[in-house]
């Protein structure tokens, strides 16, 4: 068969090239191009070649060590808010109504987090959490404890914690009741005939029914997790100190507050190119876990 | 393994204040007799799967109680009761290998290790699962996974009764004959009482001693295949037992005989004592009709066409408005397309407003 030859039909998928390189190709080869060079401003660029990507790996630099203690902290961070939020949304998710009115109910009142703006949650959790003015900051000085996030620590980092806790857990818990209500009600039944305690069926059908869209969850909440900019910035702008300070917010300071483009760029590769790496690992894990559900021609 | 008797049994999705025509379940009084093979027939919406249920605990019915050996268990729950239940489609749990999915059961009740390794390496045996025993359960066809299914409602030897909710629609139909006779020999084996929920007759009659038909919430008749076949107690099991199923014909009925449109036809017994103002219908099976030559005397039929089945040819004719199929002799055709109906007068049943009507000698 003879193949018609139409060079035209290239300006058809010109647009789509068009886009693509002023959205994604052309901004992202300017932050390669800064991550290469400094600057002392007045447009005047010098050529560093890889000292940057150098001095961001070496914890004995003003940037290495600033990048390696936020990424260190914000792996933590995220760690803990898995921790957290997987086993208290599946816990939500079981002890949800399976039917009726109180479902709609539920779903609602957990998307309502969901809803509300990262700039206004932190709002809510910065005004909510003042010792002089908050409900939450005023009830627990006046019942004696010493709370305070805006100069200690461990208070700013359980304020963040338990602020992140409240925005996100209902995404897990939505994720959850999904993979719950997909469940037919013959497991539940075969159950109660096998004479399955309600742990076992929670070993036997539900987790392992869950497995996906826990998988799901965990990926979504880490990456937003480990994005996570707008409110612990609102709330304690990193601090005290640099101590609520991750990855993102040190990127802002070093880009805008120091006006550092090649610095900034480096570490944006970096930070970058790891977020891919987590979801590539993540990806292979989902993709992996799909295909051993396909049957297999075996015994009959 | 137990007797298991149901007293005044009934349930109903709307509540006990619903009217009773709306029942799933209607009011049923009988016995299983422990190690019978029971077989639970009748259509689908029938109330098959409710009382099978109601039986295992998953329901509580609205009424009425379950007595396992005399004793009423109908407060008890699923688990606290005596039974296994195998479901329609296969269940699995996922992360479990064969054989813990077949220990399953028996882990749940503390049931010693070695006794459960006994138990699972028979039942893995008498079902050919032995070489996947240490599988993942997940990877496995359809029917192997049914298999797995059933042989956890197998697995434990104690329990009253093994419930079978249409347990091969997801089989092939060559393996669903051997599946069939597998379990029928699994019942001779293991001695205990099964239920085996189906609406295919062929399943029904080969699986069970002993069939019970449902219709419409309400048992109809329970019996042998034979006594089904013979003698229905209600004009739906004559329909719904038997290929084409039994001709159902509104007459009037005295004494010895029937008479449809002004024909006589022969009766064995008699009939003196008809409910007035019932609806009185005679049932002849297919099988008991034969098709003649037009002879006056006998009714004209109009046959509408001949199916052949190979080793029998069955008429379909037209009877007035009513439909019927009759037993077509060799070398019989019609030439102008009706013919006359022989009936066999001691297979003719008489029906008042659909239930069987004994006749005296």
């Amino acid at each position: 068969m003879d193949k018609t030859i139409n060079q035209k039909a290239w300006f058809l998928v010109l647009p789509v090239f068009l886009v693509v390189a002023f959205s994604a190709v052309l901004p992202l080869m300017t932050v390669v191009n800064y991550s290469m060079q400094d600057t002392f401003g007045n447009n005047q660029f010098f050529w560093n070649g890889v000292g940057w990507f150098k001095e961001l790996l070496d914890p004995s630099t003003d940037l290495g060590g600033r990048f390696l203690a936020s990424l260190g902290r914000n792996l933590f961070f995220s760690l803990v808010i898995l921790a957290i939020e997987v086993p208290l949304g599946i816990v939500v998710a079981l002890s949800m109504p399976r039917q009726g009115w109180t479902v709609a109910a539920c779903l609602v009142t957990l998307a309502l987090p969901l809803l509300i703006p990262w700039n206004v949650v932190g709002t809510i959790w910065q005004i909510f959490g003042r010792p002089d003015i908050g409900l939450l900051g005023y009830v627990l000085n006046h019942i004696g404890l010493d709370y305070n996030y805006v100069s200690n620590d461990i208070d700013a980092w359980v304020t963040v914690i338990v602020m992140d806790v409240w925005h996100w857990t209902s995404l897990v818990a939505l994720l959850c009741y999904a993979g719950l209500k997909s469940i037919p009600e013959a497991y539940y039944q075969a159950a109660q005939i096998d004479g399955a305690s309600r742990w076992a069926v929670f070993k036997a059908i539900q987790l392992p029914k869950m497995n996906r869209v826990l998988l799901i969850a965990v990926l979504l909440r880490f990456m937003d997790s480990f994005m996570i900019y707008t409110e612990p910035f609102v709330v304690t702008g990193g601090g005290p100190g640099n101590s609520t300070t991750f990855v993102s917010i040190e990127l802002v300071k070093i880009a805008l507050g120091q006006f550092d483009l090649g610095k900034a760029a480096a570490l944006s590769l970096v930070y970058n190119l790891i977020i891919l790496i987590v979801c590539w690992i993540f990806y292979t894990a989902m993709t992996n876990a799909g295909s051993e559900r396909k049957p297999q021609k075996g015994a009959a | 393994m137990a007797r298991i008797d149901l007293v005044d049994l009934a349930h109903s999705y709307g509540g006990n204040d619903a009217p009773q025509e709306s029942f799933a379940l209607k009011p049923v009084t009988m016995t299983w007799r422990q190690g019978g093979a029971y077989a639970l027939l009748g259509p689908s919406g029938c109330g098959k799967t409710t009382l099978l249920n109601v039986i295992s605990g998953i329901i509580t019915p609205s009424r009425g109680e379950i007595l396992f050996d005399g004793q009423d268990i109908t407060p008890l729950s699923t688990q606290k009761r005596n039974i296994a239940q195998v479901f329609q489609f296969p269940v699995i749990y996922d992360t479990m290998t064969v054989g813990q999915n077949l220990a399953f059961p028996l882990k749940n009740r503390g049931v010693p290790k070695a006794e459960i390794d006994k138990r699972v390496a028979e039942i893995g045996r008498l079902l050919d699962l032995e070489p996947y025993l240490n599988r993942k359960a997940t990877r496995l066809t359809a029917d192997a996974k049914q298999k797995i299914s059933l042989g956890r409602g197998l697995v434990r030897s104690d329990v009253a009764a093994v419930l079978f909710d249409e347990p091969l629609t997801v089989i092939d139909p060559e393996l669903k004959w051997q599946l069939r006779s597998k379990l029928k020999a699994l019942h001779r084996e293991l001695d205990l009482t099964m239920i085996y929920v189906t609406h295919d007759q062929t399943e029904a009659l080969t699986f069970a001693d002993t069939v019970v038909v449902m219709h419409d919430g309400r048992v109809v008749q329970s019996g042998t295949p034979a006594e089904l076949f013979d003698k229905p107690a209600h004009t739906f099991v004559g329909y719904f037992i038997g290929s084409p199923g039994m001709n159902i014909l509104p007459a009037e009925v005295k004494g010895r005989e029937a008479r449809i449109d002004g024909h006589v036809i022969a009766l064995k017994r008699a009939y003196d004592n008809l409910p007035a103002n019932a609806k009185i219908e005679i049932g002849v099976r297919p099988e008991f009709v034969e098709v003649v030559a037009p002879t006056p005397g006998l009714l004209t039929a109009k046959i509408e066409r001949i199916d052949d089945l190979g080793r029998i040819r069955f008429a379909r004719a037209h009877l007035g408005d009513a439909k019927l199929a009759a037993r077509a002799p060799a070398g019989f055709t019609s030439s102008d397309g009706t013919a006359g109906l022989k009936f066999d007068p001691a297979h003719i049943h008489v029906y008042a407003d659909s239930l069987l009507v004994e006749g005296a000698a």
